[in-house]
This record gives C-alpha cells, structure tokens and sequence, in this order.
C-alpha cells in the first residue's frame, strides 16, 4: 500500500496521536529532570555561589533573568521554524506548537522584562533605562503579542494558522534586524552610566549555577510546550476516534 | 512574460492612482492628521525653538510613522469590500506585480505628499535648513518601507480590516525604519554625515520590496479563504 516506506517516521512524527503517546512517557522524566536542574541551579546559585565584588548579593537575579532571557529568545525561533515547518510540509502537529510556543515564549519575555526591572534598581538606579537589550525585549514581547492576537482574527483554524506562521516568519526576518539597529541606536544615544557585566567575563564558580539554570529553564521550556501541545490537541481533534477512547477509558476508570 | 509582468504593474497603479486622485478626502486625511498632531506638540511641550528643534528630528517620524499605519489599513479592505480583490486572486500566478504596484500608488498617495508637506513642519520646529534636505528624502525611502512593511500587516489583518490589531503586529517591524530615518536628521542636525543611516534605509526598502510581496499575496489568499 504506502510507496513512500522511508517517509513513515517522518509521517508519524507529525501524527498528533503519536505525539501525545511518546510526551505521556516522557513527560514523568523530563518533569523530573527539569526540576532537579532547578532546584540544583537555583540553591547552588542563590546560597552557594560567590557574592559579586560590585553588586554584592543582588546580581544573583541573574540566575532567573538570563536563562528566562536566552529561552524566550530562542522560543522566538523555536515558534517561527515550527510554523514554517506547517506552511511547507503541511503538518498539523507543527501548527499547534506553534500555537502553543507563543504564550509560554510571552510570559518568559515577560519574566525576562520584570526581573530586569527589579535587577535594574539597585544596579542602575531606576527601574527602566532604555539600553539595547531591554529594548530589544519589549519589541520582542510585543512580536509576541502580535501573533497571539493575529489568530483571533481568522474563524477557521487553518487560515489563522497559516496567517500566524506568516507573521512568525515576517518576524523571524525582522529580529536580527531589530536587534542589530537597536544596537546601534544604542551607540549613538551611548548613556555613560550603564556598564553591563556579561556572562562570559564571569568566573567559573558564578558561571557554572548559570548554565545549569539554562540548561533547566530549556527543560522546562520542553516540558510546558509538551502540556500546552498535548492541551491544543485534545482541543482540536475531539472528534478523532482515539481522543473519545481516551475519555471514556478515563471515565470508565473511575 | 516581461509585457505580462509590468503590465500588470502598471494596470494597479494606474487604478490605484485614479482612486486616490478621485477619494479626495482619503488622500488628505492622513496628511492633515501629519499637520494637526504636529500643531499640538508646541502647545503640550513649549513654544521655544530650542527645545522644538530638539525635538524635531524624532517627531516629524512618529507622526509619519503613525499617518502611514492610519492609511495602510485601507489598502486592501475596499478592494475586499467591492470584490476587485477576488478578481486579482482569480489569477493563478503569484501576485507580486499587481501588489507592487498596489504599494507604489500608496506611497504615491501617502508618502510622497508627507514628504513634500515635510519642510512645513520642519518650519514649525525650526528645523536647521541643512537638515531639510535629509529629512526629505528619508522621508521619501522610509514611507516606502512603510507602505511595504503595512501591506503585509494590512493583508494579514484583512478579515478583521486592522485597527488595534494592525498596529500591534505592524510598530515592532516599524521600528528599524523609525530608528535610521531619525537618525538622519538628528545626523544632519549636527552636522555628522548623515549618508551613512540613509544608506541603510534604502537598504531596508531593498529588502522589504524582495520579501513583503512574497508574505502579502500568502496573506491576501488566506483572507479570501479564511
């Protein structure tokens, strides 16, 4: 019957039902595994790892800034490569986590922007300055946004799917491009008072809590793209026949 | 093939141009808007030419940035509305021309005149005269960014015809556009070389004139099924 042998798994991979079948296995795992990486990186950050010469104790922010940073960055790509995916090979299950990378990738920019905030005050001074990354965040959060709302505008599904892999991929262009002219706006307006210490003059004993706390905060990434997918497709193949075996053996459980 | 492809080109923009040469009103709107948000800004800030011609090389592309997302919203909704829009999408080839030219009469009707009406408000905010010049034609590259790059929300946005929405996914891609186009003036102002952020710009319309008629005529083929 199927010509196309060597493209099964490639086919499968895109089946919803298989999705949901191999996250139920290994979400117990990665859950586990995400929150022992957090839990190490943040008692080893918080309690264990050397003061800051200049920022005493409240650089340890960092721990939760720059991981929820890095990731919400990289969800950004993450939700672009998966709607493009969708737009080209036509895979459902790509859609719907695309759909599904959009709120989580907001709130971890959103989280990124607070923690920010907080760390500014003591560091800075004030709350907001306008320096390169923090602005580059804002857009992205509102990049964000955008296609959140975009879906509400279309009534079929499938339309509001492609339109919002469209706009991810518009803005796929548009991040490095933002970010590069942020940059330089920066240098032109430079404020003499921010000094930034980045991660890689940092030494190895502050460092190492901050890669595991990426590492963990990938993790979890994983782990709550796994839940809002495996939510989005009970939603949207109700009336497939193994989403109603699924329930009524549930239901017969009990 | 080459005949096919510009007259396709030129037939939009020739409609296009007759439109907004007859909806007269359309046409001046987002340009009294430029004027009358323009007015305001002495009266909320101070009258003083100091503080005005500081002022001035940002604002003049706010206020241009936000007359153009104000136009841009009906760039495809009448055409939805009439059905001329089905027309263009009954043929079967990918609509870059026809769009292009759709843009090129926008930023005819749009931009153009912002640019021109320009040295008025520059006037106003006592702009330095050698910073006219600049500001001009960064106007003019700019707002053909901004055509380009509202074509695609405006598309996207169609079955909801845009509004708060429009602005929401079009300001963020706005921003690079609205960073080098007020750098060359504020360049120009004192006394840099101002070429460089221009240089950019056009770079950025190069870029947008390749990439948004690709993500429009997909977004204008979901609207008519979606």
């Amino acid at each position: 019957m199927n010509l196309n042998v060597k493209w099964t798994w490639f086919h499968r991979l895109g089946s919803p039902r298989w999705f949901y079948q191999k996250t139920q296995r290994w979400l117990p795992w990665l859950s586990l595994l995400t929150l022992s990486l957090l839990i190490t990186g943040l008692v080893w950050g918080l309690a264990f790892a050397p003061e800051d010469a200049k920022q005493g104790n409240s650089f340890r922010i960092i721990y939760v800034h720059v991981p929820a940073s890095v990731v919400a960055l990289a969800g950004y790509y993450m939700m672009a490569i998966a709607g493009a995916v969708g737009l080209i090979w036509r895979i459902k299950l790509s859609y719907m986590l695309m759909r599904s990378a959009a709120p989580i990738g907001a709130a971890l920019t959103f989280i990124a922007l607070v923690t920010g905030a907080i760390w500014g005050k003591p560091t800075w001074g004030a709350y907001w300055v306008w320096d390169a990354r923090i602005t580059s965040m804002l857009i992205l959060l509102f990049l964000y946004l955008g296609v959140m709302a975009l879906r509400h505008t279309y009534s079929s599904s499938e339309a509001a799917d492609k339109a919002s892999a469209i706009l991810g991929l518009v803005g796929m262009v548009n991040v490095p491009i933002i970010y590069k002219s942020v940059d330089w706006w920066q240098t032109l307006h430079q404020p003499a008072t921010i000094k930034f210490t980045g991660a890689p003059s940092m030494h190895p004993d502050m460092f190492m809590p901050l890669l595991v706390m990426i590492i963990g905060f990938y993790a979890f990434y994983a782990v709550t793209l796994m839940l809002f997918t495996r939510a989005e497709i009970l939603r949207r193949e109700y009336r497939a026949s193994w989403v109603k075996q699924l329930v009524t053996n549930k239901t017969a459980e009990k | 093939m080459y005949n096919y492809l510009s007259a396709g080109f030129m037939a939009y923009l020739r409609r296009d141009l007759l439109l907004g040469i007859r909806n007269k009103s359309d046409l001046v709107k987002p340009l009294i808007f430029f004027l009358l948000v323009s007015a305001l800004v002495p009266l909320a800030i101070a009258p003083e030419a100091e503080r005005l011609s500081q002022l001035a090389p940002g604002i003049i592309w706010i206020f241009a940035v936000l007359a153009t997302l104000l136009s841009v919203e009906r760039l495809f909704s009448d055409d939805l509305q009439d059905g001329s829009l089905e027309q263009m999408l009954m043929s079967p080839n990918l609509l870059i021309m026809p769009i292009l030219g759709k843009i090129t009469a926008h930023w005819v009707v749009i931009g153009l005149p912002l640019t021109l009406l320009s040295p008025v408000i520059g006037v106003w905010f006592s702009l330095p005269t050698i910073a006219v010049m600049p500001m001009m034609l960064s106007l003019a590259i700019g707002t053909a960014v901004l055509s380009l790059i509202g074509a695609v929300g405006a598309a996207l946005t169609l079955p909801r015809q845009g509004g708060v929405l429009l602005a929401l996914l079009v300001m963020p891609l706005y921003m690079p556009v609205l960073i080098f186009g007020s750098a060359v003036i504020q360049s120009a102002v004192d006394g840099l070389d101002w070429t460089a952020p221009l240089a950019i710009l056009a770079a950025l319309l190069a870029i947008a004139v390749a990439l948004c008629p690709l993500a429009i005529n997909a977004g204008l083929r979901l609207a008519k099924n979606g």
